[in-house]
């Protein structure tokens, strides 16, 4: 039991996210009003209802969204915030007091991190300890938030309208990294990481432990470059060849060999233009005329970078 | 083999530019498919793991409010008078900083930064302004070979910073996938190990901008020698 729990936030977020659907509709010009409001809306009821829907329903939910986004329906709306001028002359004034708040978030996290674990009376503890870092995270920025009124004076609604503007810049790839997880959680139930695993497993001797760590960070490098995305590469790699052989065969620590292995997969993003919104959008943003430009400058240190993380592992993950 | 379908699903996605969302979603449903799942169990699986996941998008909307704030009184152009009271004389050495300022910021949990909010209104107008106090009018070629280079400082930046820092979708991707196999793992260990890449990755940067650099030198010069011939 405890008294500050991760679904209090999720409420919280969700009541957000509600307030952006409602600012949506009552934008009148917005020329995809309903249906961005009920993309919003959807998202806001999974976070507000989610602890006590009905999984069906929620998966339901996401494919009504995912339709309104892969459709075109979801855009932004008109949220106006200041003029430049506006901005330079209060940055003028506020000076480096601006940074306060943004940089009170990360300090309370890393304290709640360390010392909210340990509050307690009697079996009921302060925060729910399984997800002590997120909810340091949202407590940080509730704190900032209150910091951040008390030095600008803003108005009450004026973070709701600053929030909701950045929400839908970000869009409907909001709900991404959720739903890649998802997708890596169905793909270990239907047992993708053990068929990837026998393949591998006929193709090479890995009786012997380097040739395990090797394929593992090959094949986190190699799938990232096919999804375009180190996140989904994850689940499949490491749940089909880094538990079965490096943790389980071979007896290496499994947090040595995710914190490298996730990064082995980002050198892959650095090489593949299947990640998008980091290798083709800057070329578009920075009017370049070479789509492969970005890609170019990166392979040196994506390649070198890689070979660094092979032997970073081979050298450590049975060692620690 | 068949449940490989799924993943065959995700590249033919890509290859052909549909909605992420939609190829994720189909991939699932394919995969759930050929594994003799109904239609109605697949989504409830999906239901059930999207909402067990949402942790990873909550410490992002929990941001959005006060970052949006922080905007609208001026956060960005003070940013912008302090990196320019900062940036150094070369295009190579402004990306450099820009690409450890990156990573130390995100490894402390703040997103500063982003193609579009960083590199396009601030990071290459810098790096290219740096450019021209030393060669004067720069060239097309040399124009691109900065751009590509600033979006690859902010990509490793981002890349090589951000799983220093515990509460980022990544490293709770990590925990939440271990701990569905049992596995207890720290995410404090995690986070200590993204620290030698990330370094390593600071490292090569320094290398690539000191090279950019020397390559824009040369290119200068040829573009001098070249015009030399026509004075005289």
């Amino acid at each position: 039991m405890s008294l500050v729990s991760l679904n209090s936030f999720y409420i919280l977020a969700g009541a957000f996210i509600l307030a952006t659907a409602l600012r949506v509709v009552l934008d009148k010009g917005h020329t995809r009003r309903w249906s961005t409001a009920l993309f919003w809306g959807l998202l806001g009821v999974s976070f507000v209802f989610g602890g006590s829907m009905p999984p069906m329903v929620t998966g339901y939910l996401v494919l009504g969204m995912t339709i309104l986004a892969a459709s075109g329906r979801v855009a932004v709306s008109r949220e106006r915030s200041t003029g430049r001028e506006e901005r330079l002359k209060s940055a003028e004034r506020l000076g480096d007091r601006l940074f306060w708040p943004a940089l009170l978030i990360p300090a309370t996290a890393i304290v709640g991190s360390l010392l909210l674990g340990r509050i307690h009376w009697h079996g009921i503890s302060l925060v729910d300890s399984s997800y002590l870092s997120v909810i340091s995270v949202c407590i940080g920025a509730v704190l900032a938030l209150a910091l951040g009124f008390r030095l600008t004076r803003a108005p009450a609604g004026a973070a709701v309208g600053e929030g909701s503007r950045l929400l839908q810049a970000v869009g409907w790839a909001l709900i991404l990294p959720q739903a890649l997880a998802a997708l890596g959680g169905l793909f270990a139930r239907a047992g993708v990481g053990t068929v990837v695993a026998g393949l591998v497993e006929r193709a090479l001797p890995t009786q012997y432990s380097f040739v395990a760590v090797a394929a593992y960070c090959l094949g986190m490098m190699l799938f990232t470059i096919c999804l375009g995305n180190a996140f989904a590469a994850f689940a499949v790699i490491t749940g089909g060849i880094g538990v079965p052989l490096i943790v389980q065969a071979h007896g290496g620590n499994p947090a040595i060999m995710a914190a490298i292995g996730m990064l082995s997969g980002y050198c892959g993003t650095l090489l593949t233009p299947m990640a998008a919104n980091f290798n083709l959008v800057p070329v578009m943003l920075l009017e370049m005329e070479d789509k492969n430009a970005v890609i170019k400058a990166q392979v040196p240190i994506g390649l070198a970078l890689f070979a660094f993380n092979l032997l970073l592992m081979e050298l450590c993950v049975y060692r620690f | 083999m068949i449940k490989l379908t799924g993943i065959i699903v995700i590249a033919a996605g890509f290859a052909l530019r549909l909605n992420t969302l939609l190829v994720v979603l189909l991939s699932g449903i394919v995969t759930g498919l050929v594994s003799g799942m109904s239609f109605n169990a697949i989504m409830e699986e999906f239901g059930r793991l999207f909402l067990t996941n949402r942790y990873m998008t909550l410490p992002v909307v929990m941001m959005l409010p006060v970052v949006g704030l922080l905007e609208r009184y001026g956060l960005r152009e003070r940013a912008e008078t302090l990196i320019r009271r900062s940036a150094a004389a070369t295009a190579g050495r402004v990306l450099l900083l820009y690409t450890g300022v990156r990573q130390v910021s995100i490894a402390l949990g703040i997103n500063i930064g982003g193609h579009a909010g960083a590199v396009r209104p601030l990071l290459a107008p810098l790096a290219e302004g740096a450019a021209r106090v030393r060669y004067g009018n720069l060239s097309k070629a040399m124009v691109e070979r900065i751009r590509a280079h600033a979006a690859a400082a902010e990509n490793v930046g981002n890349f090589f910073g951000e799983d220093i820092f515990i509460a980022v979708g990544s490293i709770l991707l990590m925990k939440g996938f271990f701990e569905g196999l049992k596995i207890d793992v720290s995410i404090w260990t995690m986070a200590l190990w993204g620290i030698p890449t990330a370094v390593a990755a600071f490292a090569l940067m320094a290398w690539r901008t000191h090279a950019l650099d020397r390559h824009l030198d040369r290119e200068a010069a040829h573009a001098a020698e070249a015009a030399k011939p026509t004075d005289t």
